[in-house]
């Protein structure tokens, strides 16, 4: 029923079509659960295979970069448990430009809706997100039957490295999303711009070959920009994860830490406050733009 | 219950400015051909879809927005439900807001019935319990119990509106806005959404309502606003408001 008279009057007059953006989608998670069912209903509508394909495609993936990479580039040879190391490196840059792709179309996408209900429209760049994590999901599990089948013994701390990966990766990701679906909606330019991104996703985080490669030829500085980029923290967190607990990855009498950089707490923290940031302004961003939405769709 | 002036303003409007630019380019590159070269010409024609618009809508009221097409009706329902924000003046309004803004919005072709239900009470603001409760009046008043767990896309239009329109009539705003859509579907449908139009209308509802249809309207508003370019001509009870337009017309 209504509000009844007596709390209709206790409430104030309100300006309509403002929201208080992310912070606000708690109270909308029944119509969020069901934009995430509507999303992944229709990515599979026709579709004998469905959910397989989310399998299919970073199998094949995996196993052309292998034989690529690992093969006829030698860098299996170089490096122990190569198919864990670059499978789990891929994931999480799966996990970026799936979300990346996603939320950069939510809103032309829903454009029916967004503009003719008003609705908090970070619903629909925040149920990309979860559609991509939906996708992400069984090539985590792919990820670690393959791990465990090497030996992957994991402790606690790296379980909770390869959620921090998920994390900052999400947050990086959802930051540069938003921005780039309110973009769309004025220029379907942006759409391009964001298959740029996602093609250079890959090789600007240690995904085939090892941080220290990367040590040896740039400058110090800029090495450490490339380690605060999110995308190389959430893949190195992902190797402590799910390679280094592997067998025979770590030699014998050594630790983790000798398989990191020394400076890693600097520049994790440092890539922890760059997601933040590009979430912040990601959600700054798309709050100034949504305003005309609608007249432009 | 009948509006008193002096009772709970649920909308007020005032001074109400809304400006549409009509963007003859749609990409970087001209937009950066058209800046790099001095920014000469318009790259858009601006004109005012709301000039000063003020008004303010009580508890209780049912109030039609009449005039002719491209006169600013719609847009103000988009201003009041929060899609479009004013360029200048403000729009306040009280509760929750929701309508049938465009019958089927929220409708997904690849749902089946009884999902889109869900899905659309939850685009219109209903809770989970909310739309739990009221699933089955919603499914009867559609009248497609046979189809409900079918997906969409094979109902046929008529059966589509009644679903969504069902939804909507059933959410229960505090501030209902209704757009062109009073009623959909075949000849006695049609009667029941009027029907329940003045039902709700009698439980004092507050509703704001565009449509067309003049004689319907005198039914179930009864006050009228006229708005001619953007700008409120006339403000007065509905048989005068509609007289008014009529009388435009002839001339």
């Amino acid at each position: 029923m209504a509000t009844n008279d007596v709390e209709l009057a206790d409430q104030p007059l309100r300006h309509p079509g403002h929201s208080a953006g992310l912070l606000e989608l708690f109270k909308w998670r029944f119509l969020l659960n069901l934009l995430v069912k509507k999303e992944l209903r229709v990515r599979y509508r026709g579709s004998v295979l469905g959910m397989i394909w989310s399998y299919v495609k970073p199998a094949v993936q995996l196993m052309v970069y292998y034989v690529a990479m690992g093969q006829f580039l030698g860098l299996g040879r170089a490096i122990p448990g190569y198919v864990v190391y670059l499978f789990s490196g891929m994931v999480m840059i799966n996990f970026f430009n799936e979300i990346l792709s996603n939320t950069t179309r939510s809103i032309i996408f829903n454009a029916p809706l967004v503009g003719k209900i008003y609705l908090p429209r970070e619903l629909f760049p925040v149920s990309s997100v979860w559609v991509a994590f939906v996708h992400v999901v069984p090539q985590i599990v792919v990820l670690i039957v393959g791990a465990l089948l090497m030996g992957w013994r994991p402790g606690i701390m790296n379980i909770v490295g390869g959620v921090a990966a998920l994390l900052v990766i999400g947050m990086f990701a959802l930051g540069i999303g938003l921005a780039f679906a309110a973009f769309d909606v004025y220029f379907r330019d942006a759409e391009n711009l964001v298959e740029l991104l996602m093609m250079v996703a890959i090789w600007v985080s240690p995904v085939f070959y090892q941080w220290h490669m990367v040590a040896d030829v740039l400058p110090k500085w800029l090495f450490t920009v490339y380690q605060t980029n999110p995308l190389a923290m959430g893949v190195e967190l992902s190797h402590y994860a799910f390679w280094m607990p592997v067998e025979g990855v770590i030699a014998p009498g050594q630790s983790p830490a000798d398989l990191l950089p020394d400076n890693v707490t600097t520049v994790w923290l440092l890539g922890l406050l760059v997601a933040v940031l590009s979430l912040v302004l990601g959600q700054v961003i798309f709050h100034r733009l949504e305003g005309k939405f609608a007249q432009e769709l | 219950m009948t509006a008193s002036p002096d009772g709970l303003v649920m909308a007020e409007l005032t001074n109400v400015v809304k400006r549409f630019d009509l963007r003859h380019t749609r990409s970087i590159k001209e937009y950066i051909v058209w800046w790099a070269t001095g920014r000469r010409g318009q790259l858009s024609d601006e004109f005012n879809a709301l000039d000063n618009v003020s008004f303010t809508v009580t508890q209780g009221e049912s109030i039609a927005l009449l005039g002719f097409n491209g006169s600013g009706k719609s847009t103000t329902l988009k201003l009041v439900s929060g899609v479009m924000l004013p360029d200048s003046g403000s729009v306040r309004v009280r509760g929750r807001i929701a309508g049938l803004i465009e019958v089927g919005a929220g409708m997904h072709p690849d749902l089946t019935g009884r999902e889109n239900v869900y899905l659309n009470g939850a685009i219109l603001g209903l809770s989970e319990q909310q739309v739990n409760e009221r699933f089955d009046s919603i499914v009867a008043f559609s009248g497609i119990e046979k189809f409900i767990d079918t997906e969409v896309k094979f109902y046929s239009s008529g059966m589509y509106m009644r679903l969504a329109f069902a939804v909507a009539v059933h959410t229960d705003p505090d501030l209902f806005l209704v757009d062109e859509v009073l009623a959909v579907g075949d000849e006695p449908f049609q009667r029941k959404c009027i029907a329940r139009m003045k039902q709700l209308r009698a439980a004092g509802q507050t509703l704001m309502v565009v449509s067309h249809d003049l004689e319907l309207i005198k039914d179930i508003c009864e006050r009228g606003i006229v708005l001619e370019h953007g700008r409120v001509v006339l403000d007065a009870p509905i048989a005068e408001a509609v007289d008014f337009l009529r009388s435009t017309m002839s001339d």
